[in-house]
């Protein structure tokens, strides 16, 4: 494997999700019903900081969520060791709520597939978005996303990685070559 | 790009109250669960800290998924249980597994069937975890060297039951900060129970410290050979055992017991070993009741008691799902396919 190449860094990261927090409420035409649900690991972070950049230009605060998806896994016999499954925590009543889920990167479509079978199992929302920092391509289900912070284009071969300063000490997202590192993505 | 300063600012003022990312699980990799002596302590973290996860699935307005779609669970019980093997067919179904109950009155046991033969059929028609009880000790280890199906053991003889001590646990984390140095009192029958043994050893490795107290008839010298070198502590008498107790834990006694001479009389068993308000003042001030089940209605513990504050019998029961649904669920995933 050769040295991963930085393609963002913090920066870059920040003003991405300035953009992607006034895009969603632009769509969504204001905050009303509206609650961030972040896939965990670092959707959740992700999460957080849309909900911080929403505070501080509509000055509303939004309900944030967590969701776990390896319940809903369609590769757990497949894929080894089982990631250890996690609570979800969603904050509010999700009927009629606009849930925007959120992710770091955005693959195949398989763990958003998960996603959208685990919201579900929390209510009936009037709708789902998607927002994600980096959308790499290879989909592999009807799959798509409402708000991409980059579109970076992929061979399969190589990974994607976003690290995030809540949970990796520091804010980049870096291309690698020589395979999945996180496996379903 | 941007350089390493901003960077490292960014991750000063943007750093989570709470961590995002557990410290590193290991990987489930046992094919079956026995006992609880051989886990490790991070093996019974995997355990709690799904049953977590599964507690919260359960509080779900549908508290039901699909990830074992596709596996089949077998209760296979040769004695006769309320809780265990309802509450193990409602964890399987909560994980969308198909489920098979038998019970040894109602099947070719009764026709004279071994164990091994009974076992070696559920596999062949597709059995892929194994809820097993039995009155005899060694019974789920012989049922796992002849099958390809997971074994759980749901009691066997006076061996151990490790969901149970595994839900005792779970229950005992979700009330105390810590369990290294918290004390744990075990009252009763410690002799012939698989309850005792088995949270001996998951209690051991979590830290606590245990005290067996019961009737010198019931009260084994030494546990096993492993514990010789650093046996429990024990005591006949009560009163002295649960001051300043963090947990007391109340066994079954079985009335049969009596009979065989381990008791002088269930009056006198009260009289000396029961729980009560009284007894309890010198406890810790949170101290937690907890019982197996099922209870001889006030003997082991008073009515006042059990349906008191400190009480968390019912919890331990409700509890046991979850710590049942992360067992089937890690031992299902781990299974090669």
């Amino acid at each position: 494997m050769t040295s991963p190449l930085e393609l963002q860094g913090g920066d870059e990261i920040a003003r991405t999700i300035r953009r992607l927090a006034h895009e969603i409420v632009e769509s969504n035409g204001g905050t009303d019903e509206l609650l961030l649900v972040g896939l965990l690991t670092r959707g959740v972070p992700l999460a957080k900081r849309l909900a911080a950049a929403i505070e501080t230009f509509e000055g509303a605060v939004l309900p944030v969520g967590r969701l776990d998806i390896g319940l809903y896994r369609d590769d757990l016999t497949r894929r080894e060791p089982p990631p250890p499954v996690r609570p979800s925590d969603i904050p509010s009543d999700i009927d009629n709520a606009t849930v925007v889920l959120v992710d770091d990167v955005l693959y195949t479509g398989r763990s958003i597939r998960a996603a959208l079978d685990a919201i579900m199992d929390f209510g009936r929302p009037a709708r789902v978005r998607l927002a994600v920092l980096v959308d790499r391509g290879h989909r592999e289900l009807p799959i798509r996303p409402d708000f991409v912070g980059r579109n970076i284009p992929t061979a399969p071969s190589q990974a994607v990685e976003v690290r995030l300063a809540e949970v990796d000490g520091e804010d980049a997202v870096y291309l690698m070559e020589g395979g999945e590192r996180h496996g379903q993505r | 790009m941007a350089s390493a300063e901003p960077v490292a600012e960014r991750a000063e003022e943007t750093k989570a109250s709470e961590p995002e990312t557990p410290p590193p699980a290991p990987a489930w990799a046992r094919k079956d669960l026995v006992d609880t002596d051989v886990l490790s302590s991070a093996e019974m973290d995997l355990i709690l800290e799904t049953a977590e996860a599964m507690t919260e699935v359960r509080a779900r307005p549908m508290s039901r998924v699909a990830t074992l779609r596709g596996t089949t669970v077998v209760t296979l019980f040769y004695e006769q249980s309320t809780r265990t093997r309802a509450s193990f067919e409602l964890a399987a179904k909560a994980l969308g597994a198909d489920v098979v109950n038998i019970a040894s009155s109602s099947s070719s046991v009764e026709k004279g069937e071994s164990l091994i033969d009974t076992v070696r059929t559920l596999e062949a028609i597709g059995a892929d975890l194994l809820v097993l009880r039995h009155p005899s000790s060694g019974a789920a280890t012989l049922a796992s060297r002849h099958t390809g199906a997971s074994v759980i053991n749901a009691g066997d003889g006076m061996h151990a039951h490790p969901t149970q001590a595994l839900l005792d646990l779970y229950t005992m984390r979700r009330h105390l900060d810590d369990l290294r140095g918290a004390k744990v009192v075990i009252v009763g029958d410690i002799l012939h129970s698989r309850v005792a043994r088995s949270n001996i050893w998951a209690l051991r490795a979590a830290g606590a410290r245990v005290v067996l107290c019961g009737p010198a008839t019931l009260l084994p010298r030494s546990f096993s050979d492993a514990l010789e070198s650093e046996p429990c502590e024990t005591s006949t008498d009560l009163d002295g055992a649960i001051a300043d107790a963090d947990v007391v834990m109340a066994l079954r006694i079985q009335r049969e017991r009596q009979e065989q001479g381990f008791l002088p009389s269930l009056r006198e068993y009260v009289q000396r070993y029961q729980v009560t308000e009284e007894r309890l003042a010198t406890a810790q001030p949170g101290v937690l009741v907890m019982h197996p089940g099922p209870m001889n209605e006030g003997i082991e513990v008073a009515p006042d008691v059990v349906r008191g504050l400190r009480s968390v019998v019912e919890e331990q029961v409700a509890n046991g799902v979850a710590v049942r649904m992360a067992i089937l669920y890690l031992l299902a995933t781990a299974r090669p396919r």
